[in-house]
């Protein structure tokens, strides 16, 4: 038992380390999967918006844990 | 069905330096058991776990390519994301000092430590050294695995390139582990995770893109445009994150 949650606590820390972060792109790539097809700004449109995002929320992050 | 080489030279490129890099930190704990407690039960133990992770690589490698494309490449590039984007804000975090940098010697050193504080190792298969080879060596390599798969299953053609790459990864740390028997410490370690994140990330986005039915800007080429965004966005923030450390760290004196 102890095993097996060291194994899902392991699994678990190779994707999520900060929570907040981790959240963050999970909401962001359903928003770009959801809504953005109904801003119909064309297809090459929402994979650059997608990337921006993305890029945004590093940046975000980075500079949030810098300053504390 | 031939190799598209835009995807597969960055594929294998990603797969080797993130490779490389969980084989050193796997390297500097076969090798502190080994000069601790024995080399056969070290190496046995190592052995057993590489095993175990093929086992585990052809399982999931032949279930993966046959799943339907389009949804996969939607989770594969979510779990890539998250997987790549902790890898680069560490990195980014590093590179400016916010986060310590990992020390191979020191872990080494301490790896050994707490070994000796165990006591002597047993006549023949020493259970210890087994267990601390077999679950450092899984633990780094499922890392691997799951990198391998995720770069290389958005496209089948693309597990080859990727296995390779981290095969190639795997030979030359052994290699570099027998000639020197000391951990990589020389290895820049910060600037692979930086690399392999930006590769990650770019891989990643790429996939999540392809999943969602989106039409990236110059196709298959808009692959090395997402890591050279990455990477610029990335090596901004260095200083950035730099100057606000240095202002953090002085506010409480004031």
């Amino acid at each position: 038992m102890n095993g097996l949650r060291t194994a899902l606590t392991e699994l678990w820390g190779l994707f999520v380390e900060d929570g907040r972060y981790a959240l963050a792109i999970v909401v962001w790539l359903l928003l770009a999967w959801r809504v953005l097809p109904l801003l119909q700004l064309g297809r090459g449109w929402n994979a650059a918006i997608l990337a921006a995002g993305l890029l945004a929320i590093l940046v975000e992050s980075v500079l949030r844990r810098a300053r504390h | 069905m031939p190799i598209d080489w835009t995807h597969a030279g960055a594929t294998v490129l990603a797969a080797f330096l993130a490779s490389l890099v969980e084989c050193v930190e796997a390297l500097t704990v076969v090798l502190a058991v080994g000069a601790t407690r024995g080399w056969r039960s070290a190496l046995a133990g190592s052995a057993t776990g590489l095993l175990a992770l093929l086992l585990l690589m052809v399982l999931l490698g032949h279930v993966l390519t046959r799943i339907p494309l389009h949804g996969f490449q939607l989770v594969v590039g979510a779990l890539l994301l998250l997987f790549g984007m902790r890898w680069l804000r560490k990195a980014v975090l590093r590179a400016a000092g916010v986060l310590a940098l990992h020390d191979e010697e020191a872990i080494y050193r301490r790896e050994m430590q707490a070994l000796r504080e165990q006591g002597d190792a047993r006549p023949g298969l020493d259970k210890l050294a087994f267990a601390v080879t077999f679950k450092s060596t899984v633990l780094e390599g499922v890392e691997v695995v799951f990198i391998v798969l995720a770069i290389g299953a958005g496209r089948a053609d693309l597990l080859w390139p990727a296995s390779l790459g981290a095969l190639a990864a795997l030979l030359l740390v052994v290699a570099l582990g027998l000639a020197v028997h000391r951990p990589l410490a020389r290895v820049p370690e910060n600037t692979l995770k930086f690399a392999v994140g930006v590769l990650l990330c770019a891989f990643g986005t790429y996939w999540a893109g392809e999943g969602m039915g989106y039409a990236w800007p110059g196709a298959d080429w808009s692959l090395p445009g997402l890591a050279g965004g990455f990477l610029v966005v990335s090596v901004l923030c260095v200083p950035c994150c730099r100057r606000l450390a240095a202002v953090g760290a002085k506010e409480p004196a004031r």
